[in-house]
């Protein structure tokens, strides 16, 4: 099996054929006749791609491939963090994914909680999650995050007729609402949108229709294959040159128009978008996801009183306040535009959440060598 | 070039003991302090090399010592035992030393620990000792309290001599790097055996003495082989970034020439290892003198041990102290190993 794995990846890293998407680019870069090109992902699996792969290094100088607010984990507000402490330290058990313990809350984070003795326990699924509660007689809560992918997921097990004691305590979030944020953002000057291509294989090509139409930025729909992103920013670039802002599907063998309309059935029973902050960004109307009131009583907010103002009483350390983990999510600044990163800010001691999450900017750029910038690398002696 | 400016924390904890920048701090501000002098030509404790070299006449007596902790002591490919004997002997052969006089062995047993089970890893430590041509004739056999320690830790030392030393810091721009094989089996079948995905692969470590190897190398390279080390904790990247940051040079690797089993690529993947991290223990790092580079390679390849040696990358003058991985798709710093991601691999 793994042969054969390493075979079909093989038809999207070879480079060979990267070498003539990264010509393409640049001859649009060239003809676009303003610098620099800027244009935003909204995914932590594309920063993985573009920075294990190098790819920012290989860019057009005067491209800029922006990540924006990609990372669940890393958006997930203080007050929800909050929320799962404050359940923690009242003896409520919590099952919840490992880069969720360390998000830093008001003044603890769960993996702080768990160092005191409360039950918090690091699950890879929900499903996991589910198992934990049929084994306990306790109540068990699952701290939700993710994107519209993961919360499919978690509205499956709530359709499955879970156990008793199982409830969720839903950070999920809703992407296309945070991306007419970021849209209107005036220092951001996005010129265009890649989406992700696993959210969109449950959402269709066809979610992002509306946004294009009301921001008249065009988005095209990429997977995460080296080629993938590459081909995917040609494909971006080319639709702004065309000047006819519009959806493009660069990730065909995975995504349809309409999507995964099952998922999508089971995710809009089991969830509504409502309005909620995002951590380092905004008020985003639409952008959580909370149950609905027919699964009211799998809802952990409404099956306990959550009284996390013991948490309040606290001043943040001073390293907090020069965290820029707000304007890194929202596209304005790079992880290397900020003091702490890779000095008092590491995987090892995160000051911000970006540096907690696989999916996190700072993590990424840190666990990928710091700094992309290697265009001018000299070979051979002196 | 110092890289690693921190300070070391109140606490030692797993992070310092995973090959990499801390642990690094570690030894240069508690351990290396005020000690080891060698006087002079020779090689001592403040190199942070692979062992030592005393100067005695014409020769040098180069010592190398290493402990063994891994977890399971009984792995695919190797056990604890043929580990203990291979990372001295490999320690020995990276400082040019490749026919080891003896070795000692220290034993630390857990109370309870199973007599077949530790007659089977002594069998394996005279297998592997015949393989390399030596013996240990002296040792050491401590017991301690049941859970004051898990199972078995080994320690072995080794001496022997050689006319010429080769350090790892002994890099200059242009020179060619070269690895003797694949990367990462080691570190990528231990973490199988232990992850709790419990997966069904067949990795194998790649333990094994790489004493001859070396010597075919240094026969046909002679002084052109200017640097060696053992890729062992930490990695391809924990060995590249020392020899840059010591010999004051940077270090390009091309990504796509490494050579690695598609099954330590995919298992990487999976756990989200990067098998350049994941740690060797039957493999070399060598820096070449770019004229004599490709008869070393040629040499290397007819050594059972380095059928898939391959040259992966050059040293330039730019970027002294980093490691640049041309991807193929463009480039990136390698970063260096950090934090506790793969205790008690070795």
């Amino acid at each position: 099996m793994a042969q054969a794995d390493a075979l079909t990846q093989l038809k999207f890293r070879d480079p060979t054929r990267a070498r003539g998407l990264r010509d393409a680019l640049a001859r649009l870069v060239a003809a676009a006749g303003h610098a620099p090109v800027s244009v935003m992902h909204v995914c932590g699996s594309h920063e993985q791609a573009i920075a294990k792969f190098g790819l920012r290094a290989a860019f057009p100088s005067d491209l800029r491939v922006i990540m924006g607010p990609g990372c669940p984990v890393c958006v997930t507000d203080v007050p929800e963090v909050d929320e799962a402490v404050a359940l923690a330290k009242q003896g409520v058990r919590i099952a919840s994914y490992g880069d969720m313990l360390r998000v830093p809350g008001t003044s603890q984070s769960l993996a702080d909680a768990k160092a005191e003795g409360a039950e918090v326990d690091v699950v890879y699924s929900v499903t996991q999650a589910v198992e934990l509660a049929r084994r306990h007689d306790e109540e068990v809560v699952f701290f939700a995050s993710g994107f519209e992918t993961t919360a499919v997921a978690t509205a499956a097990v709530l359709l499955d007729d879970p156990p008793e004691n199982f409830s969720v305590l839903s950070a999920h979030k809703y992407i296309p609402p945070v991306m007419e944020i970021v849209a209107e953002m005036p220092e951001t000057k996005i010129e265009g949108f890649l989406a992700a291509g696993h959210a969109a294989t449950i959402t269709g090509s066809q979610v992002f229709e509306k946004f294009v139409e009301r921001h008249g930025l065009p988005v095209v729909i990429a997977g995460f294959e080296p080629l993938d992103v590459l081909a995917g920013l040609v494909k971006l670039l080319e639709v702004i040159h065309s000047g006819r802002p519009r959806v493009e599907n660069a990730f065909p063998r995975c995504v349809t128009k309409e999507g995964n309309l099952q998922a999508q059935r089971m995710l809009w029973r089991v969830f509504r978008p409502t309005g909620g902050r995002w951590r380092g960004i905004a008020h985003v109307p639409n952008g959580n996801l909370r149950l609905r009131d027919e699964y009211a009583r799998y809802d952990t907010r409404r099956r306990f009183t959550i009284d996390a103002s013991a948490l309040w009483e606290y001043a943040p350390p001073k390293l907090v306040q020069q965290c820029q983990c707000g304007d890194i999510m929202a596209g304005i600044a790079s992880p290397s535009d900020c003091t702490l990163f890779g000095k008092e800010c590491t995987p090892d001691s995160p000051v911000g959440a970006c540096m907690v999450s696989a999916e996190g900017t700072c993590k990424i750029w840190h666990q990928y060598g710091g700094r992309p910038d290697l265009r001018s690398i000299k070979r051979g002696a002196a | 070039m110092s890289r690693n400016p921190r300070l070391i924390d109140e606490r030692i904890t797993l992070k310092y003991g995973t090959g990499g920048g801390a642990m690094r701090a570690l030894i240069e501000q508690v351990l290396a302090r005020g000690l080891g002098e060698v006087g002079e030509g020779g090689i001592g404790l403040a190199a942070m090399d692979d062992g030592a070299a005393i100067r005695l006449g014409d020769r040098f007596l180069v010592i190398a010592t290493d402990s063994h902790v891994v977890q399971p002591i009984e792995f695919p490919g190797g056990d604890i035992g043929r580990l203990s004997i291979c990372g001295t002997v490999n320690d020995l052969a990276m400082m040019g030393a490749t026919e080891p006089l003896a070795l000692t062995c220290s034993a630390i047993l857990e109370d309870g620990f199973p007599r077949r089970d530790l007659e089977r890893i002594w069998d394996s430590i005279r297998a592997t000792c015949d393989e390399v041509g030596t013996t240990i004739v002296t040792g050491d056999t401590k017991v301690m309290g049941h859970g004051e320690l898990d199972g078995l830790v080994l320690n072995t030392t080794g001496v022997a001599l050689t006319t010429r030393v080769i350090s790892d810091a002994g890099l200059r721009p242009g020179d060619r790097i070269l690895v003797t094989g694949t990367m990462g089996d080691h570190g990528l079948a231990i973490m199988a055996t232990r992850n709790e995905l419990a997966l069904d692969t067949t990795l194998e470590s790649d333990v094994a003495p790489v004493h001859s190897l070396v010597r075919r190398a240094l026969d046909v390279g002679g002084d052109d082989v200017v640097a060696m080390k053992d890729p062992t904790r930490g990695g391809l990247s924990s060995a590249l970034h020392e020899m840059a940051d010591k010999s004051g040079v940077g270090i390009v690797i091309d990504e796509t020439t490494i050579p690695l089993r598609d099954e330590v690529r995919a298992v990487g993947e999976l756990l989200g290892i990067d098998p350049l991290i994941a740690a060797n223990e039957g493999k070399a790092v060598l820096g070449l003198r770019p004229a004599r580079a490709d008869a070393v390679l040629d040499a290397i390849r007819s050594h059972p041990l380095g059928r898939n040696a391959a040259i992966v990358g050059e040293c330039v003058e730019e970027r002294p102290g980093f490691v640049v991985l041309d991807t193929g798709f463009g480039s990136r710093l390698l970063a260096e190993p950090e934090g506790e991601l793969l205790p008690r691999i070795c």
